[in-house]
């Protein structure tokens, strides 16, 4: 297997995916194992340095936000789709929509604010979304499998406030748990949030004000993309997973980075806040 | 003018089969006991307005409540998957189901331009999204001021609107606190209005408060008190979520036969809202209590 923009690499297998991932993080970090859900965690915090305002779901972007205001951006904070902002919640929400968001919150907007004037309105500087399926652009498709919008394969949740986070927030850092070629994929089965590139295809409507999706995090490493037309491209790989594994797992021609990068493993630092501090009842954890 | 009505009246008095009925809250404040009323007095041929769905629109689906859907998010909230709704979109069955399609800024927008009565709203969303494509009511304009073609949803104004909320004092002057949705857009678009609440407290409380009240009595044709009303979703200060018992919904609607005999025991075989609780059984409540946070009171003081 041949990677694009990469001289020839080392393309013998190396012992890839979980079994190498977590022996070596889990040395790195002295602790037993660190999960993927920790992994992914750890490298959305760390890519929200400089970054302040944060429209971001439950679960991991969460977690990653809080672990950054330990971390990387202590003056970051988090915009949920419920309208709360400035949450101090005793406990991890268990949904956008937790009433343990509110109490000691900073404000509660409702939704017309949320979305005229605050994502439409270009005040956040991170969103972060989840996908089905994302293709080499960074479009994102949340709607459904299939290949006909009446009747689906599979019909999965649709748009949320997806669509409006990506055309209003200045850049979108998209979490995939798994990466493998079903969900990294030439075509999407049906576009539900256009990044700027797509957009500029169309013919009518108002173009999207940020860049579309500037970071891929997933458990085999990130991939990144910083102007319109630009594909995303391997930019890091975790330790032990190897660039032509990713490449494999990718649906598209992946490009590599000539810089290829190892992660930095989690450090026993970050690892500690998330187990100790953020989430000792590892609501996401797992 | 004392508006308050027993849920069995309110429903019965505002709602007709083919209505289109808005059910708002979201995952807060949601009018539950009011969706299993509907399904109580056996409507049909309705069309459903609910930004992001939950176990009340697989309810009224299996219930055969329904013709079509006007959605921008159609999962069980974060609990899973409804069933009945992916049977009737992905299958047809047991038959198929119109489905009015947006995002929830296209959803807010819609309850805007209804409430505002407008005919339609300008959004910067939608370019290049397949979702324009494949909805007609997702369309264009030209911009007047020599901008761009701008994307418009059409208004929405339901025949009625149904919301839950904390409290009202017996004219309809709503109070809410929380996380408050699209409630207020919701409930100046319908046609007519129900809503649904905690409890009717004197008006003197109301009125201790106004910047609380996110519906003035004028726009309400019922108010009707529904302790609980929300349930499995939080109530703000009243009741937390029952998130067990949305997951096992979206476990139990795998199966077609076991909603039908679910809605049979639990919907149509209760007389109220009251007797629904109950068959959960007494001590189904004991793990949502709360604990209390009060604000602290400000001074609405003004010249005397």
């Amino acid at each position: 297997m041949s990677l694009r923009t990469h001289e020839e690499a080392d393309t013998g297998v190396q012992a890839v995916g979980a079994a190498a991932r977590e022996a070596s993080t889990g040395v790195q970090a002295s602790h037993d194992e660190v999960t993927s859900s920790e992994l992914l965690t750890v490298h959305s915090a760390r890519a929200l340095a400089g970054r302040n305002v944060v429209f971001a779901g439950h679960g991991l972007p969460t977690l990653a936000v809080s672990l950054a205001q330990h971390t990387v951006a202590p003056d970051v904070e988090i915009v949920y789709e419920s309208g709360v902002t400035g949450a101090r919640p005793p406990a991890m929400p268990r949904s956008i929509s937790d009433s343990i968001l509110v109490p000691g919150a900073a404000s509660v907007m409702p939704m017309t604010h949320l979305f005229n004037y605050v994502l439409q309105g270009q005040r956040i500087d991170v969103g972060f979304l989840g996908a089905a399926q994302v293709d080499k652009y960074g479009n994102l498709n949340s709607t459904l499998i299939g290949d006909d919008w009446e009747h689906p394969d599979s019909r999965l949740p649709g748009s949320g406030g997806a669509i409006e986070a990506m055309a209003g927030a200045a850049e979108i850092f998209l979490v995939m748990r798994r990466h493998t070629p079903r969900t990294f994929v030439e075509n999407l089965d049906f576009v539900t949030s256009p990044g700027p590139r797509k957009a500029a295809e169309a013919e009518v409507g108002s173009m999207p004000a940020g860049a579309g999706v500037t970071h891929v995090i997933t458990d085999l490493g990130i991939m990144t993309r910083s102007a319109r037309d630009e594909e995303l491209t391997l930019t890091a790989v975790h330790p032990g997973i190897d660039p032509s594994e990713v490449v494999r797992q990718t649906g598209w021609n992946l490009l590599v980075s000539p810089d290829l990068e190892t992660t930095q493993p989690p450090s026993a630092a970050e690892l500690s806040l998330l187990r100790e501090q953020l989430d000792p009842t590892r609501i996401y954890l797992r | 003018m004392d508006k308050t009505l027993s849920l069995p009246r309110a429903i019965s008095t505002y709602l007709s089969d083919g209505d289109t009925v808005a059910l708002e809250g979201f995952g807060h404040i949601v009018p539950v006991a009011a969706a299993h009323e509907i399904i109580r007095q056996g409507f049909t041929d309705l069309i459903l307005a609910r930004m992001s769905c939950d176990v009340i629109v697989d309810q009224l689906l299996g219930a055969n409540c329904l013709r079509g859907l006007i959605s921008s998010f159609v999962a069980n909230s974060s609990a899973g998957s409804l069933h009945e709704l992916r049977r009737r979109v992905e299958k047809s069955d047991p038959e198929p189901l119109w489905f009015d399609e947006y995002s929830h800024g296209g959803m807010v927008a819609r309850y805007q331009a209804g409430a505002s009565k407008l005919p339609f709203q300008p959004i910067a969303s939608y370019r290049g999204s397949d979702l324009a494509a494949k909805n007609p009511r997702i369309t264009s304009v030209p911009d007047p001021y020599g901008g761009p073609d701008i994307y418009v949803v059409p208004a929405l104004n339901p025949d009625l609107t149904i919301i839950h909320a904390q409290r009202a004092d017996k004219h309809g002057n709503v109070q809410a606190w929380g996380m408050l949705g699209v409630q207020t857009e919701a409930a100046f678009a319908g046609r007519r209005l129900i809503v649904t609440v905690e409890e009717i407290v004197d008006e003197d409380i109301v009125r201790s408060d106004p910047n609380r009240t996110i519906v003035p009595a004028h726009v309400v044709d019922a108010v009707v008190a529904v302790p609980r009303g929300s349930h499995p979703h939080s109530v703000q200060g009243y009741y937390d979520r029952d998130d067990d018992f949305s997951r096992q919904w979206s476990a139990l609607a795998r199966d077609p036969e076991a909603v039908q005999k679910w809605l049979e025991t639990n919907v149509r075989g209760t007389s109220d809202h009251d007797e629904f609780l109950a068959s959960l059984g007494s001590d189904h409540f004991e793990t949502s209590t709360i604990h209390d946070a009060y604000s602290t009171p400000v001074n609405y003081g003004g010249r005397a």
